[in-house]
């Protein structure tokens, strides 16, 4: 994976994990790897690691079972929330940006529909 | 865990360290950078007690360093240092006499993993192959401080994946590395910790991210604003 060095590295891998779980690739329950097996699987520090897991657990999205692992959490709905978070985030991102060149959310509205035509 | 307090170390009228303070603590990956000159290697060969400085302390948990903190401290230094005539498996006899730490199951492991045979000579290594032996031999100790001078330097694009991956995979909470290294986006995934080193002192430490965050920007740009200007220039030469 390219990382892009304005940014921390743990919340690149963080975003990479839930885009796993977006496209299918991890499913709700799944284990997810060690910490030495994501060191090496990304080529970054096992500290680092542990903090991807930390962010992830105060987010709500995985949990650790004591001496077994780290898990994503069992609920159905997770896919539909990362899903919703993404989709929340880039539609916001584009808004400030349209915002920046003069154009209001519902001029942006009709520049889609014009597209879409 | 390992501190140096107010190091001077003066070549003849040059300085190579000039009033470093800093210590190291358990447990975490430190880049040590800086343009070559600026004292990196210096810094490293008083911690191994290779080099006294000229005042000033460098102590390893309280003690002074000495023949006791040899033998917690694990160094690789930039020149070569085997002999001619040795073949891979002399080397591994060699550390194994000299380092009670000295483990050859992992040094066994990692010449497997660095595509190493025992039986090549040391004399028939290309430089890459060298350094990796380098790497496999001193992180083969089970050391509680590593320290590797310019690992990353002259290896191509497959050996540096190999190095980055073995020194992963040496990680662990009891230990801690210092990597040097004048260029370091090569470094930048593998570190808790960087610090920068401008004539003889630290300009810059501190923790990756916190760095990140507190100057909004990536630390290559960082490290480009601190030795670029005219003034950081005049560092490649000691004390200037």
């Amino acid at each position: 994976m390219e990382f892009d060095s304005n940014y921390p590295i743990y919340l690149q891998i963080v975003g990479e994990i839930k885009r796993q779980i977006i496209i299918g690739n991890l499913m709700p329950g799944d284990k997810l790897p060690s910490n030495s097996d994501m060191a090496l699987q990304y080529k970054i520090n096992p500290n680092t690691v542990q903090r991807i897991y930390k962010q992830l657990e105060h987010e709500g999205i995985c949990f650790t079972r004591r001496g077994l692992g780290t898990y994503l959490i069992e609920d159905d709905n997770l896919t539909t929330r990362m899903k919703t978070e993404a989709v929340t985030k880039m539609v916001s991102t584009f808004l400030s940006k349209m915002s920046s060149l003069g154009f209001s959310p519902s001029d942006a509205i009709n520049i889609i529909k014009d597209i879409q035509k | 865990m390992l501190q140096f307090e107010n190091i001077v170390k003066g070549y003849g009228s040059k300085k190579a360290l000039n009033g470093l303070n800093i210590s190291f603590e358990r447990g975490k990956v430190y880049a040590l950078v800086g343009p070559n000159g600026s004292g990196k290697s210096t810094m490293m060969k008083i911690a191994a007690g290779l080099v006294k400085p000229t005042t000033g302390r460098c102590t390893y948990e309280g003690v002074p360093i000495g023949p006791s903190t040899k033998s917690k401290i694990s160094y690789m230094s930039t020149e070569p240092f085997y002999y001619d005539y040795m073949k891979i498996r002399d080397v591994e006899k060699y550390y194994y006499d000299f380092y009670s730490d000295f483990s050859t199951d992992k040094f066994k492991d990692l010449l497997k993993f660095m595509e190493l045979e025992e039986d090549l000579k040391v004399k028939s290594l290309s430089s890459g192959m060298a350094a990796k032996l380098k790497i496999a031999a001193t992180l083969s100790r089970n050391a509680e401080m590593i320290m590797l001078d310019e690992p990353l330097n002259g290896i191509d694009l497959i050996g540096r994946d190999q190095i980055i991956n073995a020194v992963i995979k040496a990680t662990n909470p009891n230990s801690s590395f210092i990597i040097s290294s004048h260029l370091f986006d090569e470094l930048e995934t593998i570190v808790d910790n960087v610090v920068m080193i401008k004539k003889g002192a630290v300009a810059l430490e501190g923790e990756l991210e916190t760095i990140r965050e507190k100057h909004q920007k990536s630390i290559s740009d960082l490290y480009r604003e601190m030795y670029s200007t005219e003034d950081g220039l005049s560092s490649d030469i000691w004390g200037k």
